[in-house]
């Protein structure tokens, strides 16, 4: 159990059979009054947000949440496939589960997939991922035109801006934290 | 950890509120931090210290020196309260503490204008103080100029709850309205004295002789942070007691145990009519100091030892 005086930024909590994530938090308390816990979190499942204020005595559930190192296989239709490299137990996410991780998500890549109970419900990319470049402008070198960077679709189909000497067929490394270009990879 | 710099700063603010004092013919002093008994409070949870309490704050021990003839103290000292971590909470934090015999609410919350003007003239070099008589904290510019707004608690929760204060409490939404509808509001442009809290809520502070649902107590805010808690001194031993022992009962109920201050209630028939305040010295650097989180004005942060 947790009670509100562990509540804090990122911390995982069970409400009415759910798990939650505390996205914002705010300790209060008026002079000689009592301490107030105002917090606004996140259903790690629906996305639904919502504020609530506690106090000292409230408790929750600690959620039963694991993550686990698990490969991408397939898409199929709105399903996508994911393997444990260990026990080759195959479960699958949809599209809106993965929202904005689809943008970096390729064949064979490691993905840590959290569950909640035995029911999938999110995964974490690797922090950084080398993608190929599929169309990008080519560079005209001597270009004066003072343009610090170009935009170029990768592999994904996800759009960046890069700098303007990366052609079509390069691989780059992308943050997939912030979808910003980290640099051009050799191979 | 603060720089050379915040350091200096820091120690500036401490002689400028220590030379206020001391020029008004103030004592100094620097009563024990481990304490076998504290004031029952429900909703402060103290450190333990072997037997003893690190103390949640100097009252106990000044009101002694007080009733032992002491006509005007202050103490600048560290506290301690379990739990208490935010943007405005240390569980560690200076407090600036001062007596004055004689005195009421009403003369303290003059004087308080008095020391925040004395010390702002007398600091330079503050990000947030922007002029002598002006602060600017978060966006907010407060003029110090006084006289300062003085608004009572149940103003407060007409004009910006909508709500009265008997309502509130009727709820058990006092804390919460207070907190997030009220002390947002409160000393945006200049700084708002909130007082006659009700006297459920002032278990240390004179009852009004005007008004017999509120206590002599007040609360100044300077840019929606709450920055000293002050009061008409309870005198009285048996009404003393008698409200000790609700807070006591109260805590029992709560699973919390207590004792009954008995040294300080025999002392304090000696007292006679006081006022004192507490003021956080860290929350009033970070305002100077133009800083956002409390932590930040600490020479060392509990998160870095």
């Amino acid at each position: 159990m947790y009670t509100a005086s562990d509540l804090r930024k990122g911390l995982k909590i069970q409400i009415d059979g759910e798990p939650y994530i505390v996205t914002e938090f705010d300790f209060s308390k008026p002079g000689k009054g009592q301490a107030l816990y105002r917090t606004k979190m996140r259903n790690m499942i629906t996305g639904v947000q919502f504020t609530q204020t506690y106090r000292s005595n409230d408790k929750f559930d600690r959620p039963n949440l694991e993550e686990r190192k698990m490969q991408f296989l397939y898409a199929q239709d709105n399903e996508y496939h994911f393997m444990d490299t260990s026990s080759y137990e195959q479960i699958f996410l949809t599209k809106e589960q993965l929202a904005d991780g689809l943008n970096f998500l390729i064949d064979n890549m490691e993905v840590e997939v959290l569950f909640f109970g035995d029911r999938a419900i999110d995964i974490t990319l690797p922090t950084f991922v080398n993608l190929e470049v599929t169309v990008a402008d080519p560079w005209a070198k001597g270009d004066t035109s003072g343009s610090d960077t170009k935009p170029v679709t990768v592999q994904t189909g996800f759009q960046l801006q890069v700098p303007p000497f990366v052609e079509q067929g390069d691989k780059i490394q992308i943050d997939t934290r912030t979808g910003t270009y980290i640099t051009r990879v050799k191979e | 950890m603060l720089s050379p710099t915040g350091l200096r700063q820091r120690s500036d603010l401490l002689q400028a509120i220590r030379s206020f004092f001391l020029e008004r013919d103030y004592i100094e002093v620097d009563t024990p931090l481990r304490l076998p008994v504290l004031i029952p409070e429900s909703h402060l949870i103290p450190f333990t210290s072997g037997d003893c309490f690190l103390h949640t704050s100097p009252e106990i021990c000044m009101k002694r020196l007080l009733a032992g003839g002491c006509e005007r103290i202050f103490q600048i000292c560290h506290c301690f309260r379990q739990e208490e971590c935010g943007r405005l909470h240390q569980a560690e934090f200076t407090m600036l503490e001062w007596y004055h015999r004689g005195w009421d609410y009403l003369d303290l919350m003059r004087q308080c204008e008095e020391l925040i003007g004395w010390v702002a003239r007398r600091l330079s070099g503050f990000a947030g103080l922007i002029e002598e008589d002006r602060l600017c904290w978060q966006g907010d510019r407060v003029a110090l100029t006084p006289p300062w707004e003085r608004l009572t608690v149940e103003e407060a929760f007409q004009r910006y709850a909508g709500v009265s204060v008997r309502d509130a409490l009727c709820a058990d939404r006092f804390d919460e309205i207070l907190v997030t509808a009220i002390e947002p509001n409160l000393g945006r442009t200049r700084p708002v004295f909130l007082y006659d809290y009700p006297v459920e809520l002032g278990s240390l502070a004179r009852g009004s002789r005007n008004n017999p649902l509120v206590a002599e107590r007040f609360e100044l805010y300077i840019a929606g942070i709450e920055l000293a808690n002050g009061f008409s001194e309870l005198a009285d031993p048996q009404e003393q007691r008698q409200r000790f022992q609700r807070t006591i009962e109260q805590m029992q109920r709560e699973g919390k145990t207590a004792r009954m201050p008995e040294k300080l209630l025999i002392e304090l028939g000696r007292m006679g009519e006081a006022a004192g305040i507490a003021l956080g010295v860290d929350r009033l650097c970070m305002l100077l100091m133009g800083l956002d989180d409390i932590a930040r004005t600490k020479p060392l942060n509990f998160s870095e030892l």
